[in-house]
């Protein structure tokens, strides 16, 4: 627990954000399941405590009565279930060095004595008390901080070392003229200022969740007694993080959102999942996941399905090859897309009509 | 803007753009892509950045230009020449 945002007595309703705790995906939002008014906040700020611990009594704004308000942390980290709750990083780190010094701050008693115990440099702090002033919490979150990234390794271990042995994957690949999407985004983006431009990854995502609706055998999970197709599109979008390790938040009812709207919804994302500040439904809801090396010059990956979900998307690096075009040779930008799915969900037949719908729907951009 | 004020703000939009960067052993004149192990989500928020502290637009076009902190620095001081 890193810090509450209410206290006792306020009103909060279903998806509001209640609390920030740092977890093995980074510091994290958690997001409260039902409406209500907070009667008691019962782990303090600088607690670890294991999943399905309640953190908060609730008091049921329907019923008048006190019900524990275990939902968040629990749902949250059930995803992972091998993992337990530990440390990566925190939004300490997006603090622009210029604001890192503050030369007369006021730092409380309590934040200069645990900063001794836990080791943390009190200067590299920024406070979020009044008037900038130093609390135990902002000690406490630094501290966190600077763990670190054995519970990442380990929660991506865990996921997949299970995914290896329990799911039979099978692979597709197709290469696929990326010349038209590119031109068109190209033409688009003359157009704009630098804040509305397009990147390449939100036309990729976009032929992904729109080419998935008609393909509901690929967006879902696998559970025990069979597969649980999923009510929404919601595309998990694969992020690096710059100090390593990865996370795979969620861009909620993709195929619903028009290209600017998912642009705009894959930067916020990524921004957010590097400098912290994702939110728990996020981690949680993914249906299906993306995944694209496409900066790295790799031509071709072959992606591991994050359980529970039974698909993952793969696009390399698109580069100028030489491709046959009403019988001429040409030079156009060609991207080599690959699906990764669950044997047991799907069949390959299945999963390369899915591809070829990729491909079809990347030939006309404009209608994305 | 002298050359050093334009390295400066260059410098500034890179901090600003991808939280936790390291910028202390970056060659002037090396791309960045291939020194700070960045992403076209992290250029984006460096040109977004760039344009909104100096005041100009960017156009998409002329992105190739700042590969580097050298030819950044280069394709600023030309372009406030010309907007001059």
């Amino acid at each position: 627990m890193l810090r509450w945002l209410v206290a006792p007595g306020d009103s909060v309703s279903r998806g509001q954000a209640v609390a920030v705790v740092e977890t093995t995906k980074g510091a994290i939002d958690i997001e409260i399941f039902h409406d209500g008014k907070i009667q008691q906040l019962v782990v303090p700020p600088g607690t670890r405590v294991p999943v399905g611990e309640v953190l908060a009594i609730l008091e049921d704004s329907a019923a008048g009565e006190s019900s524990a308000g275990i939902g968040p942390v629990e749902s949250l980290l059930r995803q992972s279930e091998d993992a337990e709750t530990a440390w990566a990083r925190s939004e300490m780190d997006s603090v622009p060095p210029g604001e890192r010094v503050h030369p007369r701050r006021r730092i409380s008693p309590a934040a200069r004595k645990r900063a001794e115990q836990l080791g943390v440099d009190l200067d590299t702090l920024r406070g979020t008390g009044p008037e900038g002033a130093v609390t135990s919490a902002d000690v406490e979150q630094k501290a966190a901080a600077q763990r670190p990234l054995d519970g990442m390794r380990q929660t991506i271990a865990a996921a997949m070392a299970r995914s290896k042995r329990e799911i039979p994957h099978y692979y597709l690949s197709t290469r696929i003229d990326l010349e038209p999407a590119l031109a068109w985004m190209e033409a688009e983006n003359a157009k704009r200022q630098v804040r509305e431009r397009l990147l390449q990854i939100a036309l990729l995502a976009k032929a992904t969740a729109s080419a998935l609706s008609d393909f509901p055998q690929l967006n879902g999970f696998w559970r025990q007694d069979g597969f649980e197709p999923a009510a929404g599109i919601h595309l998990g979008v694969a992020v690096a993080l710059r100090r390593g390790g990865l996370v795979a938040p969620a861009i909620h009812g993709a195929d619903t959102l028009c290209l600017d709207e998912l642009m705009l919804a894959i930067l916020d994302l990524v921004n957010r999942a590097r400098s912290g500040g994702l939110r728990s439904s996020e981690l949680s809801e993914p249906t299906i996941t993306l995944t694209s090396l496409g900066e790295l010059g790799v031509d071709c990956l072959y992606p591991i399905i994050y359980p529970p979900q039974v698909a993952i998307v793969g696009f390399g690096t698109p580069s100028p090859r030489p491709w046959v075009l009403d019988g001429n040779m040409v030079a156009r930008r060609v991207v080599e897309a690959t699906l990764a799915a669950d044997h047991r969900a799907s069949d390959g037949h299945l999963g390369g009509r899915f591809l070829r719908r990729i491909d079809k729907l990347l030939g006309e951009p404009e209608k994305l | 803007m002298n050359n050093t004020e334009l390295r400066t703000a260059v410098l500034e939009a890179l901090a600003e753009a991808v939280p936790g960067i390291e910028l202390d052993d970056l060659v002037s004149a090396e791309s960045f892509r291939e020194q700070l192990d960045i992403d076209s989500v992290d250029f984006l928020n460096f040109s977004a950045a760039l344009s909104r502290r100096l005041g100009i637009d960017i156009p998409d076009a002329d992105t190739p230009r700042l590969a580097s902190l050298d030819d950044t620095v280069e394709y600023l001081a030309a372009r406030r020449l010309g907007d001059r």
